[in-house]
């Protein structure tokens, strides 16, 4: 009887957590950041490649120093992503087409429902109110599953590190700027102002209102409006979002609808799944059940 | 507070050495102004106003609806058609040299009226009318050290000592 009354706790306990777990997941899906969150509108039309975005970013952020240098065009060569010692890099595009080259900047997007953050098992990532997407070192396992989560392809792992490898991306200048209401570096020293610090709500009507302005100028979209959920880091192009590196087949749910139903169930398997097994096992026993106790005995004696 | 933070606002803070009433004509501008006065990984450098008048002759240009003849711009007409020349004239007038700090972000929020919401700041607005007009123009300076040249301090920021080694390797 004792393990018929576990078998039935698990049942009822398997239940209880998996229903609190959908609901949690439905509320996360829908939600649609922080009202006061900041964000970044990068107007792709005003940038003219100089790179100082990124030297700013890596003085702010103590990084190691470059290979070449910040003025150093030949890097456009080649397409670049963001590592652990380069939270932001500068990609050239449409080199060759008439109203190339466009340059944009790539650096953590600081997703409202950041897929980091729910590929981390020891909560790591934090999302302030202030929009940045902040990681926590010192939790950290360093097992990188934010890596492959990330859907921008974002953070990177300072593998150079022999003691202390840990997840390295772009914080929004969380601890030195953000958080005392101030730009991020690249935004404070961007020369052409392709950069625009604002509140996430404003940023997003003020580049519908671009796009309204100027028709011509713009492809009426803007990214990361609405993709995966919204992100703080928003864009502007002239040419089609896929030319210039853009994911445009990532949707607009955010990741984590995509396995919150899963997540929901984990608990479910894990507490349902051995009782159902168990009774299966038990009946299936039941019928030769001389035979059994004599086997679990024989294994006992062992 | 990192270093370089004061170098960054200085370079924010370009800025013309005069405000001059340009109510008449062009005749009472400085013909030349010092830009770029507190830059600090850019030196200051002299901009020849003259010969901009010289060679674009028209003010509002540059200088929007504030002087020169009236904007001819439809978008700017709208308000702007009959507008009289403003008292300041320079771009720091009106551009503000701290576009997204706090203040400047709250008092946009709570002017609802506004129109100019999307205001350039001063250095933004430097940087796109120059660059801009020149690229268009296909004549004047469009890179960096063509209008101002970098300090001991710029050279340091940018890295700017990486480049020859670097170079030599990639050859080889």
């Amino acid at each position: 009887m004792k393990r018929r009354n576990f078998l039935k706790a698990c049942v009822i306990g398997g239940a209880t957590i998996s229903l609190g777990k959908t609901n949690k997941g439905w509320a996360a899906g829908s939600f649609e950041g922080y009202p006061e969150a900041m964000g970044v509108l990068t107007d792709t039309t005003r940038c003219i490649g100089c790179r100082s975005c990124e030297a700013a970013c890596n003085k702010e952020q103590n990084l190691p120093e470059p290979e070449t240098s910040f003025q150093d065009k030949r890097v456009f060569e080649e397409e670049r992503r963001p590592d652990s010692k380069a939270y932001t890099v500068v990609n050239e595009y449409e080199k060759k087409q008439p109203g190339g080259p466009v340059y944009r900047k790539i650096q953590c997007n600081h997703c409202n429902e950041p897929a980091c953050l729910t590929s981390c098992f020891v909560n790591a990532y934090t999302k302030t109110k202030e929009g940045a997407v902040i990681y926590n070192s010192k939790v950290c396992v360093g097992c990188r599953n934010c890596m492959i989560a990330c859907p921008f392809n974002v953070p990177g792992y300072s593998y150079e590190s022999v003691t202390n490898p840990i997840v390295k991306k772009c914080i929004l200048c969380y601890d030195t700027r953000l958080k005392v209401g101030k730009p991020p570096a690249c935004v404070d020293i961007c020369p052409q102002e392709a950069l625009t610090f604002g509140h996430r709500s404003d940023l997003i009507k003020l580049a519908h209102e671009r796009i309204r302005e100027y028709p011509d100028r713009y492809t009426d979209h803007v990214f990361g409006e609405k993709e995966l959920g919204g992100t703080s880091w928003l864009y502007l192009t002239s040419t089609s979002f896929d030319k210039i590196g853009f994911d445009t087949t990532l949707g607009n749910e955010p990741i984590i609808s995509n396995v919150k139903e899963f997540l929901g169930m984990v608990p479910m398997v894990l507490s349902i799944w051995p009782a159902l097994f168990s009774g299966i096992h038990l009946l299936s026993k039941g019928k030769h059940d001389d035979h059994g106790e004599q086997t679990e005995t024989k294994q006992e004696d062992h | 507070m990192p270093s370089y933070k004061p170098l960054i606002l200085g370079a924010l803070l370009l800025s013309m050495s005069a405000s001059y009433p340009m109510a008449a004509s062009c005749m009472s501008a400085p013909d030349s102004i010092t830009l770029n006065t507190t830059g600090k990984l850019f030196l200051p450098f002299q901009f020849n106003h003259a010969k901009h008048i010289q060679d674009i002759k028209e003010c509002s240009d540059c200088h929007h609806h504030t002087t020169g003849t009236l904007v001819q711009n439809p978008k700017c007409v709208k308000c702007h058609s009959n507008s009289s020349p403003t008292a300041v004239v320079s771009c720091k007038g009106c551009h503000s040299s701290t576009p997204f700090s706090p203040e400047t972000l709250a008092e946009k929020r709570t002017e609802k009226q506004r129109f100019h919401l999307d205001k350039m700041g001063l250095k933004g607005a430097m940087h796109q009318n120059c660059i801009g007009c020149h690229t268009k123009m296909a004549a004047g300076p469009t890179g960096c050290q063509d209008c101002h040249p970098r300090s001991k301090a710029g050279d340091a920021f940018y890295n700017s000592d990486k480049v020859a080694s670097s170079h030599g390797k990639k050859k080889h």
